[in-house]
Formats: structure tokens, C-alpha cells, sequence
């Protein structure tokens, strides 16, 4: 497994450089990690789905899609493409420290 | 499929009762045949009563609710069923209302079809028969769903279709996801990603839709992106059964929560469920059922007679891949191992290749039928493990 290292804490991570242990994890980190794919600051609108999606996905074992980030933690689907422009699902995944989701190939 | 399982592994003393709203079996890996012609509505369909062993009572009703407090089933007629054990397994549905737009008359069965329905299924061969040429949009509106790559199938097979009608080079094909790509494993990608580039199909990923617009004829998403269709072949929502739903049994998307090891519901331990039903983050597929079924029936018998449940499922999961041009693939994968390379189901002497293109694949995929209807849902032995070897095979490479 490769790893990953910033301010002196190695985690490890996979070929995209998503996190593989969700205890590894810590908001230092992802705030670090934000930067580095151009958020420049992470208010607590960025903050708010992240937590969401970590308490989510202890119970359920999988990532919440954007549309569960809307029906049950009722994130605005258009806000959080704002938020994080582009690709929220996987950008979000990758910073709450969890697998960015995945069809079966 | 259970059901013969159990009344075989259960005494003869133990009532077993299947009920369901119609008698009507649909082989459903078929419906992807069906839209080109290869197979007629017929052929996939068959009695649900003639499949089930004796000694197991068919009930053709359909359920409004399940009472878990009493342990009654209610039934649609007013009449109550009462169950010592339940176990679900009432699949998933496509919601095609819960995106807007997609049933507005100028649109559904117009120029958009689904082809998770039977009906859809046949209406969208007539349409692929009348389609002269213009944009093709294959779009999944969200996870899970259902059989996940038979959308990529549909937009191989569509490939397929319209060179052997010779007018590919006046269709463009787009698959539309809302992941970050048609693979989104590194090893499915790195080794099928060129598979969609050979067909001259394109991806539009990342996209989240938000409505259909039946007067411009466009899908739109979050983001604004619009991509306009002549022909929209869509996966609408996959949710499970209304009474699921309605029993304040399911998650967001009706689903049953279940352990996901053992099947049972964390919430009412009388309560088992089984394949597409389950929330287990696994694939929604056949093979996925099948594989439970052996972990599911221990864990009940188990449970009945007071003991801790014993077995554990792994998420073992395969299926094969149409490809088109007379080929498939075939992925065979668990909740913790990404699809792997090898040979199937015998190691190192296969037969069959694992995601790789092989025209054996793609033979296996069309024996499936019968092996379906003769071997599967009788209850027979099938030659393959319900837990996954990794003998033989070889794990993704992994780098650092």
C-alpha cells in the first residue's frame, strides 16, 4: 500500500490517494488536503457534509451518494457542486477521508 | 430459489409460504437481450408457482405492510399473514417519477425508455428499430442499481447493433454516469478502459442529474451541464418495494437494513432479507443472491433454534459482461477485493477468463439461461463457491 505523508503524519492511501483507513483521518489533514485540490479555505459549509458523510457511512458501510446527502442530511445538491465545483462526490469523498463511490468496475 | 433451499434444509413440520403479486418469473439478465431483437418478451418469463418445490405453499397476493411488532404480514385483500421468521426479498424497482421530467409525455416511451421493466424493454426494440441515426444518451441516474453494468452492456451491445445495421457512423453513443467514469475501480479501468474508446462510445461522468427537459429534449445536471437526445436509454432511481417503505422497514431508498454478514435486520432479529432487497454494500445482481443463500439459510436455522448465527458472507459477487461483437467479460469480486484477473471457476485452468474479452465469456453469459431456470432456482448444486478463493487468481497490483 502506498502512503501518503504531510506534517510529519503518513497515512495510507490508494492509487488515487484516497484515504484506505477512515482512522487515520483527522480535519488537520483534510484541511491540507483541501488546498491541494483548490479550496482555499474550508468553511464550516464545507465542513458540514464531510462530518455528515463520515457519521453516515460508520452505520451504513458505504459512502452516501449526493442524492442520500440531500434526502437524509439535507445538503442542497446544487450547494455542495458549489462548494466543491466539478466533481463533489468524489472531491468530498477524498477529503472526509473515505472510498469515493463506485460502480462494481 | 430460497425457498426450495429451505423446505430442504428445514423439517418437514415447518410451514413455508412464498407470496408474491402475480405468478409471473421473469428471467431478468434476459431484458438486456430483448430491446435488439435477440430475445422475444416471451422467452424470459415463465410461472413462479411451477418454480417452486413441493411443500412450499404460493400465495398470489400483494402485501401492503409488514407489522414487525406483531410479526404479521398484511395483505393488500385486508387479510393478515402471521410469520414466526421473515425473510424480504422484494428486490428493487425503477422510480422513473423521482426525476422530474422523465414521465412527461413528450419524453417517456417517446423518446426515452427504461429497460429495467420488461414492458420498457420491449417498447425501447421498437424504438431501436425506427432509430435512423442522432444522439444516444445510456444514462444511470444514481447508485445503487440493479445488475450495475448493464448499462455498459446496453451501450456495447447498442454499438453492436447499429454497425450490423450499418448507420454506428451516423449514431452517437454517450454513456452517461453519475461516478467519475464507466470504471471506477483502477484495475477495471486499466484494463477495460480502452474498450469504450474502441467503440467510439463517449462518457459524460460526474453527472448528477436534476431534471429531464421535455421541450428542449435534454437531460440536465446540478452543474447546468445539458446534453441533448434523440433516443435517452435511462436507469431511473432503484428503490425498493413500496411496502418496504411504507413499513418504515428500509433506509432512504427503501432498502432493508441488514448485517451485513448475516442478513439479519439489526432492528428485528425475526427478520431476515435476501439479494436486491438488503442494504449490503455489495452489487445488486443474481449472483449476489444466489451467494447469500447458503449463509442465509444456516444463519435462519440458527436463529430458530437459539443459537448465535454461524455464517458470514463475504459479498462474493460475479457476473458476465457483454461487450458486444460476440464477446464478454466476466468479474468475479467481494466487499473487500477489487475485480480480479485469472480463470473461473477452476484455477489456472479456467475455463472461463476473468475480466478479460473472451467469446467463451460470452457463450457462458447465453448458457446462463438455462443453467437459471434448471439448475439455480430448483436448488441444485452449482459447481462455484459461495465464499471467494483467491486461489488461482491474481490481486491487483498494487503500488508503493
Amino acid at each position: 500500500m502506498p502512503t501518503n505523508t504531510i506534517d510529519n503524519r503518513t497515512f495510507t492511501v490508494n492509487a488515487e490517494g484516497f484515504f484506505t483507513n477512515r482512522d487515520e483521518w483527522s480535519e488537520e489533514l483534510a484541511a491540507i488536503l483541501a488546498e491541494l485540490i483548490g479550496i482555499d479555505e474550508m468553511t464550516e459549509e464545507h465542513w458540514a457534509p464531510l462530518r455528515f458523510m463520515r457519521e453516515d457511512s460508520a452505520k451504513t458501510g458505504v459512502t452516501p451518494t449526493l442524492r442520500r446527502m440531500q434526502a437524509v442530511g439535507g445538503f442542497d445538491v446544487k450547494h455542495l457542486f458549489a462548494l466543491y465545483p466539478g466533481k463533489p462526490a468524489k472531491k468530498m469523498a477524498y477529503l472526509a477521508g473515505l472510498p469515493k463511490p463506485v460502480g462494481c468496475v | 430459489m430460497l425457498a426450495n433451499a429451505l423446505r430442504k434444509a428445514l423439517p418437514d413440520d415447518t410451514s413455508i409460504t412464498v407470496v408474491d403479486r402475480d405468478d409471473a418469473h421473469h428471467y431478468q439478465p434476459g431484458y438486456l437481450f430483448v430491446p435488439f431483437g435477440a430475445y422475444t418478451p416471451e422467452r424470459v418469463v415463465r410461472s413462479r408457482r411451477a418454480q417452486l418445490a413441493d411443500g412450499v405453499r404460493f400465495l398470489q397476493q400483494g402485501v401492503s405492510r409488514v407489522d414487525p411488532q406483531r410479526h404479521v404480514v398484511l395483505l393488500d385483500g385486508g387479510d393478515e399473514l402471521a410469520y414466526d421468521w421473515l425473510v424480504i426479498a422484494s428486490g428493487t424497482t425503477p422510480q422513473p417519477a423521482q426525476t422530474p421530467g422523465l414521465l412527461d409525455d413528450k419524453v417517456w416511451r417517446t423518446s426515452a425508455f427504461d429497460f429495467y421493466t420488461l414492458d420498457g424493454a420491449a417498447a425501447l426494440h421498437d424504438a431501436l428499430a425506427n432509430f435512423e441515426g442522432g444522439r444516444l444518451l445510456v444514462h444511470i441516474t444514481d447508485m445503487p442499481i440493479k445488475c450495475p453494468v448493464a448499462p455498459l452492456e446496453f451501450a456495447f451491445l447498442a454499438d453492436d447493433y447499429f454497425r450490423k445495421r450499418r448507420i454506428r457512423h451516423k449514431v452517437d453513443i454517450t454513456y452517461v454516469t453519475p461516478l467519475d467514469g464507466a470504471f471506477t475501480k483502477p484495475v477495471a479501468s486499466a484494463a477495460l478502459g480502452a474498450l469504450l474508446e474502441d467503440r467510439s462510445i463517449r462518457v459524460a461522468a460526474d453527472f448528477a442529474i436534476s431534471h429531464v427537459d421535455p421541450d428542449t429534449q435534454t437531460i440536465v445536471a446540478y452543474d447546468g451541464r445539458a446534453l441533448p437526445f434523440d433516443l435517452l436509454v435511462t436507469v431511473p432511481l432503484n428503490m425498493g418495494a413500496q411496502f418496504v417503505i411504507d413499513s418504515g422497514l428500509g433506509d432512504d431508498l427503501g432498502f432493508v437494513p441488514v448485517d451485513k454478514h448475516t442478513l439479519r435486520s439489526p432492528a428485528y432479529e425475526r427478520i431476515f432479507a435476501i439479494g436486491d432487497a438488503t442494504n449490503v454494500p455489495t452489487s445488486k445482481a443474481g449472483a449476489v443472491a444466489h451467494f447469500e443463500i447458503d449463509h442465509l439459510v444456516e444463519n435462519l436455522q440458527a436463529a430458530m433454534a437459539g443459537r448465535p448465527l454461524p455464517s458470514k458472507y463475504d459479498g462474493h459477487a460475479n457476473c458476465f459482461v457483454e461487450s458486444g461483437r460476440g464477446k464478454a467479460l466476466l468479474l468475479d469480486f467481494n466487499y473487500d477485493t477489487e475485480p480480479l484477473t485469472g480463470l473461473f471457476p477452476v484455477p489456472v485452468v479456467g475455463p472461463m477468463k476473468l475480466l478479460g474479452e473472451s467469446r467463451l465469456n460470452h457463450l457462458g453469459k447465453l448458457a446462463f439461461e438455462k443453467i437459471y431456470w434448471n439448475l439455480l432456482l430448483p436448488g441444485r448444486p452449482l459447481p462455484v463457491p459461495t465464499l471467494m478463493s483467491m486461489a488461482g487468481k491474481v490481486p491487483a497490483e498494487t503500488k508503493g
